[in-house]
């Protein structure tokens, strides 16, 4: 009866689906790398499961996870982002454009104008939050839908950044990047806070990493305990009912979009400001970060905390992908492994799905054969 | 020989987890019977009828074909043997013409293009033949809910059903296109269909049904000959008790005016013409008005106006002598509550648990609220399970039921629950009882009328005419967006509220003053120029 009951409970059925999500994706994965060669496949798919762990030294395997652990800060914060608009009904795939106006002004702030790392990341938030305003602005007053303005902002985005980081003021002379803070402007950085030290003093460990987990719990306190998380998700579920209960329900979705960009742009700081790399300004495509969210929100079960992990787990197989033995495999084959598990999240609600019918079949069958001994017992009461 | 029975259903048990949806019924349809099936909201028939079309499978019992066992997994199964159903929201293509939706599913084509003439006639033929008038290439989003019933009807007969659902049709109609939707049952009836007729209107089950089966909270009551069963009967059985069908109510002793509206004007959505015109009146306390009309005449966009759903074009609303024409919904709301006619759209977040649900007009109040901004989950736990006691809401888990796991009766009553509990002087209750069971409806009157005597305002918005005439102690008729009568339901008999709903007859006019004509001299004026 117990492990039944636990099988409905919904956090452990969130936990479990994404397991199975995850457990496919690999199979799938391994397959996939079987039939490129069979003998290295075994090597390679532990590789991206064990990433850091695969390192020779305890302090090189410090160092690794540091890395992992700086990437995921930023990937959290764009997961948060689409989690949290997607609490109140709205589907933030504009978080990557956010993410870019947070990269582009948090370093134009950080290089041109000489500010400290707090108020480069106050503007990356504010850059952010003003790119998904534009957004919810639009799907408020004008219904459109905000997955069409935010796919096209990701593009007026991301060539904005490109023209304003080329500046003489920001851009390094030498080569298509921005410069580096460490040599541009210290005091931009992030602070470790000690941090560094615990992981074979990897510089770019810094409190972003705290900061991202406290952002996940705050949102999470939010959406479920207060005031305002109530409206923004009635307003999520039920615009008219809503409107009908006197929220502002037209100000609540342009809120929402510029909480979410919010987030987004916090999360390009956490990756810029931590000196861990440089803003190309000749990329042409659209960065991962963003769109990798949308992964990590679906794989953590939609819960702001499930996301943590969620984002822990796909930076950490994403890196361990990198470390694929290139002269074996094609070296795209670790962003193929790691986009099929990204894939399969995207069935978590699927595979809940089927689980609760199964729970609800088994059961069927359960109350009848209570039933039907019920019956025998009392003798026929009846 | 031929089995009696077009379709039974015998011993039918189906259980979902803590409830006991249908516990051991039998139905059984014969061959060319209206067949009522009676119940409260969540007696089962609607886990009944899921059954019989393959929606849900049933624990225990069978169903049985022309007396031969028969299994039904789903839809497609219900569909071969000839199970048709009329849906209460129809399931229309609006974009599509009427032909288009029959068709819809068994078009046959020929290389692939569509062949319609073929379907044109048989359709043609089957209206002819059931009295069923539609326009083939009429847009579905352009007709009247009345005819596209009869095309959902027409769906059922151009796939040759012979066995017929009807859930609930009647809810959307208006009272001549309830009349004409009894002749075509009728009619079906003549031609050797087997109807079942979903319904707690009585009225209608005397009208057309041979007999009724009564359900009672998931269980089988008993099936009767409904021309020798009366409708007190009929009702105590679908209720348990005895249901007081007259509305018990002293006079009513108006006091000052709370409500003022003056020459409200609201503009419509679906045409460039406005949807209320210069309308004015009063309601003033421990006064129930009634604004009757047949659906359609301006009624919602009044309500969406008055409430603050919608701007004004032009007027002005005073409410306890405050002008709140201007104001938001939520100012508005400490002296008014709202009732509204869509529980789903408006009513209720359906995916928020019944707590929530119960505190949605005022959880922003220190009492629900902290000054840090933090719901109080006790307090609103406690407030919603008070409510629930007080006003018989029954869910399957309580407060942390999800509101759309709740049947519509018990959605409503919490809705009613809600608006009654908070401060207000006003109540605006559009169509309270829509949908609703005779013992649920009798509750909602009731509480109206304790509304009224404890000093409140009640303005209630209806169609149903037996409303009207029974709870009110004014009626104004709406017709095209103008108020054009002012009736006192003491005095007035259904037929002449009939003449003004339909816009045959006018007491009321723009400037507010009532005219010095003899009233039936208005309606020969207009009844004349009609003919003319």
């Amino acid at each position: 009866m117990k492990e039944k009951n636990l099988l409905k409970n919904p956090s452990f059925q969130a936990i479990l689906t994404s397991l199975v999500c995850i457990v496919l994706g690999l199979l799938i994965g391994f397959v996939v790398l079987l039939m490129i060669n069979p003998a290295g496949a075994g090597e390679a798919i532990k590789t991206i499961l064990l990433n850091f762990l695969t390192r020779a030294s305890a302090a090189a395997q410090m160092k690794a996870l540091g890395n992992t652990l700086a990437k995921t800060a930023p990937l959290l914060m764009c997961a948060l982002s689409i989690c949290f608009c997607y609490k109140v009904g709205l589907f933030n795939i504009g978080a990557p454009g956010q993410y870019e106006a947070g990269a582009c002004i948090g370093l134009y702030a950080a290089l041109a104008w000489h500010c400290n790392w707090v108020i480069c990341l106050i503007l990356a938030a504010i850059a952010g939050a003003i790119v998904g305003a534009i957004s919810g602005t639009l799907k408020a007053y004008r219904n459109v839908n905000e997955v069409i303005s935010g796919i096209m902002l990701n593009w007026i985005m991301l060539y904005m950044t490109n023209m304003i980081l080329s500046r003489k003021a920001v851009k390094d002379p030498a080569s298509p990047y921005t410069i580096k803070l460490a040599s541009g402007n210290k005091g931009a950085l992030i602070p470790s806070a000690g941090l560094n030290k615990l992981f074979a003093n990897n510089t770019t460990v810094t409190i972003a990493i705290p900061l991202a987990i406290l952002f996940a719990i705050l949102i999470w306190v939010i959406l479920s305990k207060t005031k305002f998380g109530y409206e923004l998700r009635a307003t999520g579920f039920n615009k008219e009912a809503a409107k009908y209960a006197g929220m502002k329900e037209k100000q609540n979705i342009i809120v929402t979009l510029a909480i979410g960009g919010a987030l987004a742009g916090i999360g390009a700081a956490f990756l810029f400001l931590t000196g861990y790399q440089e803003w190309s300004t000749t990329q042409t495509s659209v960065p991962g970060m963003g769109f990798n969210g949308i992964a990590a929100t679906f794989l953590g079960g939609l819960h702001p905390i499930g996301t943590i992990f969620a984002s822990f787990f796909i930076q950490s197989i994403t890196d361990g992908g990198a470390l694929i033995n290139k002269s074996v495999y094609p070296s795209q084959i670790s962003d193929l492994i790691s986009s099929i598990i990204i894939y399969l999240c995207g069935f978590v609600l699927f595979f809940k799905f089927a689980l609760n019918n199964w729970i609800k079949k088994k059961e069927k069958k359960e109350v009848s054969k209570v039933e039907g001994a019920a019956v025998k017992a009392e003798g026929g009461d009846k | 020989m031929d089995a009696p029975y077009a379709i039974e259903m015998v011993n039918i048990t189906k259980r979902f987890p803590g409830i006991i949806a249908n516990d051991n019924i039998t139905l059984q349809l014969k061959r060319g019977e209206i067949h009522a099936l009676l119940g409260e909201n969540g007696a089962g028939k609607s886990t009944l009828m899921s059954v019989l079309f393959g929606l849900y499978q049933a624990e225990e019992g069978v169903i049985k074909k022309d007396g031969k066992e028969v299994k039904i997994n789903n839809p497609n199964d219900a569909n071969d043997l000839g199970i048709g159903m009329v849906h209460q929201h129809f399931k229309l293509v609006q974009c599509f013409t009427v032909l288009e939706n029959i068709i819809l599913g068994v078009e046959s084509t020929k290389n692939g293009i569509l062949q319609m003439d073929e379907a044109r006639e048989k359709v043609k033929a089957l209206s002819e033949k059931y009295g069923l008038q539609v326009d083939p290439d009429a847009k579905i989003e352009d007709i009247t809910v009345g005819m596209q019933q009869r095309t959902e009807i027409l769906k059922m007969l151009f796939r040759d059903n012979e066995i017929l659902i009807f859930d609930e049709p009647t809810a959307v109609l208006t009272p001549q296109e309830i009349e004409e939707l009894m002749e075509i049952m009728k009619n079906l009836r003549a031609e050797g269909k087997s109807i079942l007729f979903i319904t707690h209107k009585l009225n209608e089950i005397k009208a057309v049904a041979d007999r009724v089966t009564v359900l009672r909270r998931g269980k089988y009551i008993g099936t009767v000959d409904v021309a020798t069963t009366s409708k007190e009967e009929m009702s105590r059985m679908m209720v348990g008790r005895d249901v007081n069908m007259v509305v018990d109510k002293e006079p009513a002793k108006p006091g000052d005016v709370i409500l003022k509206v003056e020459n409200m004007t609201v503009a419509s959505k679906l045409h460039s013409n406005n949807a209320v015109k210069n309308v004015s009146f009063e309601v003033h306390e421990s006064e129930i008005v009634c604004i009757a009309g047949i659906d359609g005449n301006g009624q919602t966009e009044f309500v969406y106006g008055l409430t603050g759903m919608e701007p004004l074009v032009d007027g002005k609303i005073t409410l306890c002598g405050e002008d709140i024409t201007k104001e938001s919904i939520r100012k508005r709301s400490r002296l008014l509550s709202h009732i509204p006619e869509d529980r789903h759209k408006h009513g209720l977040v359906l995916d928020y648990p019944l707590e929530y649900n119960m505190v949605l007009q005022r959880y922003w109040q220190p009492e629900f609220t902290s000054k840090a901004g933090f719901l109080k989950r006790p307090e609103i736990r406690a407030y919603s399970e008070r409510l629930e006691a007080e006003h018989d809401v029954r869910s399957g888990q309580g407060p942390i039921t999800i509101a759309r796991a709740m049947s519509g009766g018990n959605q409503q009553k919490a809705i009613i629950a809600r608006e009654i509990d908070k401060d207000h002087k006003l109540l605006v209750a559009v169509q309270p009882t829509r949908g609703l069971d005779v013992g649920a409806i009798e509750g909602v009157h009731r509480n109206l009328i304790k509304e009224r005597d404890n000093g409140r305002a009640v303005l209630l918005i209806s169609l149903e005419l037996e409303e009207v005439m029974n709870v009110p102690d004014r009626i104004l008729v709406m017709y095209e967006g103008e108020i054009v009568g002012e009736l006192d339901p003491k005095k007035t008999t259904v037929e002449e509220l009939g003449l003004y709903m339909a816009g045959a007859k006018r007491n009321v006019f723009i400037d507010g003053n009532t005219p010095e004509i003899e009233e039936s001299e208005v309606v020969d004026n207009v009844r004349e120029g009609r003919d003319a």
